[in-house]
């Protein structure tokens, strides 16, 4: 045992030695360092790029055909199942858009933002202007009303990856309104985007002068094109679709405005319907996951992401038993609101056939439901979501099935 | 001279309640004129307070949908590669063998087709409004849209061939989901009305 360990930190100790210097061991026993990467000037001076072996990619849905009848791809996943750490690389950031990848082009020094309504002082800001007043940097996830696991889905980027994680900065929303003046009897905010459609959402006044952000930054940068550029509203643990991109207008209204976007939302069930702001309690373990493979049994870092509308993560929790019980995973970095939240558990996989499972619990004691869960809920037979949409936002647990090869797949049927 | 001073004072006064009520912090950014705003405003709501001068019924629709919109949405409001828009009692079968495509959100079908599902006629006239024809959007005139908004719901048998629709009758149209819906509700730290501790 002793001596094992012994060699064990020689080994370490050698291969920190040959890490430090950048090199490896010929068989001469001389350090020879590795070719240089081949790089063009742009990328070394002007904008980094990752390495060639890098390889994690976005893919388009596979719900539905894509392109389009219309030629345009729809919505675009991340790849969740390469991610460390809770940021979402910009350049992986899952893209929803309203129908159809059509992004405005527009120019920084064009662009203007409006907020009015029943306000004591209509504004109108330029992007200058709004970079003028005190910013905020706050980590929040961002989630589409599509993300909907699927038993047809194979890999947790088709079953969980249209959501994001990102350090947003910009203006706070009720700093603009206090600038304004909401007068008395307003209510909501109807926001609306500059792309062809001007796509428009209604918030609740109270959630606007809460936390929502006027956001002009993406993880240190400017919004990439897809996300905004140059100003989107973030509109923190609310569906997608009230983040309203390529933000250029705002209007403080007395009532609900019904838009489009809000009609496509609504439902008669109260419980649907309060579902459909914001986001309940989730998160998924996305190594092992649907596609990957365990070499073989010892030892293994579960790891997986865990967010809520409801606030900031409190627990996960993990079950090896298709839920009868669970263990608490450890959180890995730090806890934010409405972000994304690394959790992991170390494990010793015994190559046995087995289902893992997360979920999360929030800061208002909110606990992610089984499809099973769900299913009682709406009185429906327990395996009636394994292959119908869940009503509202889809937070269920997703489960993978580990087969004693070590293959990895999909858990819902 | 005194009426100069007066002025003053009243000036003075009125920025004084200004600052009293709610002032601004940082004196950023412009106001805009009444035209930029009209120009810029294109929310229609239920009230139908923002709707614009102009008429139209279905019959005036029926050719500018065949010419504008069936391209896409069917010659009969359905099947076509955009969203259905008119309810048909045999709704059009999946491919043999097929199932019904998952429907991404905001998914129409037959129940949920705009002209039937939104609670509000302004809904409709708006998203003509500010959506339409994909590709030439903002191009048709209010007339247009309030032929077309017509059109829909004609086809839906919301409202008679013959009714007009302007910005005074529009919003009175009751459209049978009217009540069919909730409003969703929000409090900072309100959990969601779902048995939350299974």
């Amino acid at each position: 045992m002793d001596s094992k360990k012994a060699s064990r930190r020689k080994f370490i100790k050698s291969g920190a030695a040959a890490a430090a210097v950048g090199a490896i061991q010929s068989a001469s026993g001389q350090a020879q360092a590795p070719a240089p990467v081949k790089r063009s000037l742009k990328d070394e001076v002007a904008y980094g790029e990752r390495s060639q072996y890098v390889n994690s990619i976005r893919i388009a849905v596979t719900d539905r055909p894509s392109p389009d009848e219309f030629g345009l791809t729809f919505h675009v996943l991340t790849p969740l199942q390469d991610s460390v750490g809770i940021i979402t690389p910009s350049a992986l950031h899952f893209v929803g858009t309203h129908r159809g990848a059509i992004v405005p082009d527009i120019k920084p020094g064009d662009y203007r933002f409006l907020l009015h309504g029943m306000v004591d002082r209509p504004l109108e800001f330029t992007l200058e202007e709004l970079k003028r007043f005190p910013s905020v940097s706050r980590i929040h996830f961002l989630e589409c009303l599509g993300n909907r696991s699927r038993a047809e889905h194979k890999t947790v980027q088709q079953t969980t990856g249209l959501t994001s994680c990102t350090e947003w900065t910009g203006v706070l929303l009720s700093v603009l309104l206090k600038e304004v003046g909401v007068q008395k009897g307003a209510n909501w905010v109807v926001s609306e985007g500059s792309e062809e459609v001007k796509g428009a959402g209604s918030i609740p006044l109270a959630k606007a002068m809460d936390d929502c952000i006027v956001a002009y930054g993406q993880n240190g940068e400017a919004l990439r094109p897809q996300n905004g550029f140059p100003v989107r509203l973030i509109v923190p643990g609310f569906e997608g679709i009230y983040n309203t991109k390529w933000l250029r207008r705002m209007k403080v209204v007395d009532k609900y405005y019904m838009t489009y976007n809000d009609y496509g939302h609504i439902s008669k069930d109260p419980k649907v319907a309060a579902l459909n702001l914001r986001w309940g309690p989730k998160s998924v373990i996305t190594f092992p996951s649907g596609g990957q493979k365990l070499p073989g049994r010892g030892f293994y870092n579960i790891t997986g992401l865990a967010w809520s509308g409801g606030g900031a993560v409190k627990k996960v929790e993990i079950s090896f038993d298709g839920g009868h019980t669970w263990k608490e995973a450890e959180i890995r970095g730090d806890v934010h609101s409405f972000a994304h939240t690394r959790f992991g558990m170390n494990w010793k996989w015994d190559g046995q056939e087995c289902v893992i499972m997360s979920r999360c619990i929030d800061e208002l004691g909110q606990v992610q439901p089984t499809r099973e869960q769900v299913s009682k809920v709406y009185n429906k037979p327990p395996d009636y979501y394994h292959d119908h949409g869940i009503p509202g936002s889809d937070n269920s647990v997703v489960p993978w099935k580990i087969a004693s090869d070590g293959s990895v797949h999909n858990g819902i049927a | 001279m005194v009426l100069r001073n007066l002025l003053l004072l009243v000036m003075v006064l009125g920025l004084c309640g200004l600052a009293f009520a709610q002032s601004p912090t940082y004196g950023l950014g412009k106001t805009p004129t009444a035209e930029t705003i009209r120009a810029w405003d294109i929310s229609i709501g239920p009230d139908g307070k923002e709707l614009p001068e102009g008429k139209g019924s279905a019959k005036e629709g029926a050719p500018l949908y065949a010419q504008k919109c069936a391209v896409c949405h069917g010659k009969d409001g359905y099947g076509g590669r955009a969203p259905q828009l008119i309810k048909v009692d045999a709704a059009p079968a999946p491919a043999p063998g097929g199932k019904q495509p998952p429907c991404l959100s905001p998914c129409i079908r037959n129940e949920t087709v705009m002209g039937l599902y939104s609670p509000y006629a302004t809904t409709i006239w708006d998203y003509i409004n500010r959506g339409m024809p994909f590709g030439k959007e903002q191009t048709l005139t209010p007339n247009e849209v309030y032929a077309l908004t017509a059109f829909l719901l004609y086809k839906n048998g919301v409202i008679p061939e013959d009714q007009v629709l302007d910005a005074q009758s529009l919003p009175q149209v009751k459209m049978p989901n009217r009540d069919g819906y909730v409003l969703p509700d929000w409090k900072h730290g309100m959990p969601r009305p779902f048995p939350n501790k299974p």
